[in-house]
């Protein structure tokens, strides 16, 4: 069944393209026809008044957890993805610490069928760059690449054998796959569960210090030198760590990080009182750290920002800090923060949008993030003054665990296209 | 969000006691002045007073300890209180209930009153913040982050000898980083007003942006504790030099180690102090240990008197009457 639908006289912010005005956008079933005018002939089945609203392509998400294979008590892909729709986000990389992890074709098939299933967005799967994530021998990446992962990652395990993560990203290297580095020292990080500062000295948290992120990321730069590998650091959180980036980043700019964007809201002081929905890893840092991180991702050192989605039943919350799991339940948030952001005058909005689609895609190496003639129709429309508040009655993940509950935002999706279709419409009239 | 205290009530009085932090000079006063009250009561020969007949305490100790649970115990029996002590650490936990299932399950027995003690940093918050309206909570000490009653029962010990805390310098010396019971002292001698407190430890043993509590750092013992009105000696675990924190005990004595030799750069008449249990030859040798300068035996029957007072003054303040 042909569908064609316009969306009519939005501010169209497409960074890969340059393109911010007010016009009108073509969709004929899963695909961008035409921006402005309309091809001839063309008569649209549906129109999205658009006015007063933002344009932009669906965002991509470059960590989200939906907990399936394994943790559905957490989350599933139908709802996690449900989630995401709700957020503007049409692309979603998950990491491959599931339950089995995702170091085979089998796991990758299992978890792009669910997602074409459910139908509300498109899951990319981040391959295990070991099997297991157990850092001893190494995943058949060729085959995880072939079956759909865009990358090959150790998620929350870093590889501590310095040997085989030469090889490991050496073997990636040989078949073009990109590495998702989560960099960690687990020695210097031992049994640490929040930063080590102020806070940990006051609540008596064991600390994970600055340099566990740094001597990794050392580690890695050095290793990326050597073997040739691209890489991609995942979820930085220390200012030192920036400026190691943006170094190296000048000898090599095909490398790439992200940021949570948590770590541009909070710091160890959110910690106060033992907050476990703030215990996550790596850690909160200092006021300085997040002054640095959002630095360096508005001057493009960092070139994504992702919700690292991390869905938990109430459960998993409710124990003495370091018992309780860790992450925070962000697909709902992503798209307000970031905006905050702008409105904290970080970042230009056509910046921010970069982060969250051309740059992301540029990273998994995707014709994603973007709304030339031709594109996929992945399409976020927000309402950029439109006020909400986060409350645990009106998240969409099936995790509610986020510190950032009551917050109030500006901004907020009122529809979402995934490869053509309406997969979200915000209820209340306007 | 941060500024609720869940230590207080909405008249500002105390209902739990889980650490020594963002509570006035009056409230701490207010537990020692109580505590004074109840330290003659030991010495009588009927031992107890109703202060808090009918009320029942539990003993929740998820970590094994033998003097702090005994003088909680003795504490509770002479406010009249009954007493059930519960030694969890092997029973429920490792049958994979939950903190939380533990507790729902004694709130069924209608206890008054939960003194925790607990190996991780911020069990009794926990608790105090899941636990049925009237309850109070005590922290008998959680990971390494708070032991109040400790840390009073030791400002009690040093009122009873110097009377005020303004003038005086105190020296805490030893393993800080793993110490709940430096934690809590610090924060109470700077709230009652010590002129200068001192901690005195290898790098290795100390937290990060220690001074932001208020403290003197040094690493020489010598001039740590030249001229100082209070030494507390900080006990020093074994395990310690597994993890490449010290080399040796030898080479700790031999540093940090508290002689009658060393004692004499301090006041004349300071006195030593020690949580307890000491590791003689490795904190301080026997002499200055049974030494006429040394409180620590004090501070042990001390103990009780201000596990009465903080008991006394919370049940009354969380609801539960005590008449």
């Amino acid at each position: 069944m042909n569908q064609a639908i316009t969306i009519s006289n939005g501010r169209l912010i497409d960074p890969a393209n340059d393109i911010d005005e007010i016009t009108d956008l073509h969709i004929l079933n899963d695909l961008v026809i035409a921006i402005g005018q309309p091809p001839r002939g063309f008569s649209a089945d549906l129109t999205i008044d658009a006015s007063n609203r933002i344009i932009c392509p669906g965002l991509i998400d470059l960590s989200a957890k939906t907990r399936e294979p394994g943790q559905e008590q957490k989350g599933t892909i139908a709802s996690e993805t449900a989630a995401a729709a709700s957020g503007g986000i049409t692309t979603l990389c998950c990491p491959p610490n599931t339950d089995p992890v995702i170091d085979s074709v089998a796991v990758v098939e299992l978890v792009q069928h669910k997602a074409k299933e459910a139908g509300f967005a498109r899951i990319l799967p981040v391959g295990a760059m070991t099997k297991g994530l157990k850092g001893e021998t190494l995943s058949e990446m060729a085959a995880l690449k072939e079956a759909g992962c865009i990358a090959v990652g150790n998620a929350s395990h870093p590889i501590g054998n310095t040997l085989i993560q030469r090889r490991a990203m050496e073997y990636a290297a040989t078949f073009g796959i990109t590495t998702f580095l989560r960099s960690e020292d687990r020695h210097l990080k031992n049994n640490g569960c929040v930063h080590e500062g102020r806070i940990s000295t006051l609540l008596g948290l064991p600390g994970i210090p600055e340099a566990a992120e740094a001597v990794a990321v050392a580690r890695d730069l050095a290793l990326a030198e050597q073997t040739g590998a691209r890489i991609h650091f995942r979820g930085l959180s220390t200012g030192i760590a920036t400026r190691m980036i943006s170094e190296a980043w000048r000898h090599n700019p095909a490398h790439s990080a992200d940021v949570a964007i948590y770590h541009l809201f909070l710091t160890e002081n959110d910690l106060d009182g033992f907050n476990s929905d703030c215990h996550v890893l790596p850690p909160l840092r200092t006021t300085t750290d997040r002054e640095l991180l959002r630095q360096a991702l508005a001057n493009g050192v960092i070139n994504a920002i992702c919700s690292d989605h991390q869905p938990h039943e109430p459960e998993a919350k409710m124990s003495p800090f370091q018992s309780t799991a860790t992450g925070i339940s962000g697909l709902d948030s992503l798209l307000g923060l970031t905006l905050k952001l702008v409105q904290e005058g970080v970042m230009p909005l056509s910046d921010a949008i970069a982060r969250l689609t051309s740059g992301p895609a540029k990273i998994i190496g995707l014709p994603l993030g973007q709304l030339s003639v031709g594109a996929t129709a992945d399409v976020c429309i927000f309402d950029p003054d439109q006020p909400w508040q986060l409350l645990a009655d009106n998240m969409h993940s099936k995790g509610h665990n986020t510190p950032f509950l009551g917050w109030e935002f500006t901004g907020q999706v009122t529809h979402t296209l995934f490869e053509g279709n309406l997969v979200y419409q915000r209820d209340s009239k306007t | 969000m941060h500024s609720h205290n869940i230590q207080l009530d909405r008249e500002g009085r105390l209902r739990h006691f889980l650490t020594t932090e963002d509570l006035s000079r009056e409230i701490l006063t207010e537990i020692l002045d109580t505590a004074e009250s109840f330290a003659g009561v030991s010495e009588r020969s009927v031992k107890k007073v109703p202060l808090c007949r009918g009320k029942v305490v539990a003993n929740l100790f998820f970590e094994t300890s033998t003097r702090t649970r005994t003088t909680f115990e003795l504490a509770a029996k002479r406010l009249s209180a009954d007493v059930l002590s519960l030694n969890i650490s092997a029973s429920s936990t490792s049958k994979g209930e939950t903190l939380l299932d533990t507790l729902r399950n004694l709130e069924a027995m209608h206890c008054d009153m939960f003194v925790v003690r607990h190996n991780e940093s911020g069990a009794a918050h926990f608790i105090a913040n899941h636990a049925a309206p009237g309850v109070a909570v005590i922290n008998a000490g959680d990971g390494r982050h708070a032991h109040p009653t400790q840390a009073m029962l030791d400002m009690f010990t040093i009122r009873r000898h110097k009377k005020e805390f303004v003038g005086l310098r105190v020296a805490i010396v030893g393993d800080i980083l793993h110490s709940r019971v430096a934690r809590s002292q610090i924060i109470a001698l700077n709230t009652l007003g010590t002129s200068e407190v001192r901690v005195i430890a290898p790098r290795t043993l100390l937290p990060a942006e220690l001074r932001m509590m208020g403290v003197h750092v040094y690493h020489d013992l010598d001039e740590g504790i030249k001229d100082v009105d209070v030494i507390i000696m900080l006990r020093l675990q074994k395990e310690r030099m597994q993890g490449a924190l010290l080399p040796s005990e030898y080479e700790y004595f031999r540093l940090y180690g508290l002689t009658e030799e060393r004692l004499q750069v301090a006041k004349p008449d300071a006195i030593v102090m020690h949580p307890g249990p000491i590791n003689r030859g490795v904190e301080m040798d026997s002499e200055v240990a049974d030494g006429p300068r040394s409180v620590i035996l004090e501070q042990v029957s001390n103990g009780i008197a201000v596990r009465m007072a903080v008991m006394s003054i919370t049940m009354s303040n969380s609801g539960g009457q005590a008449k």
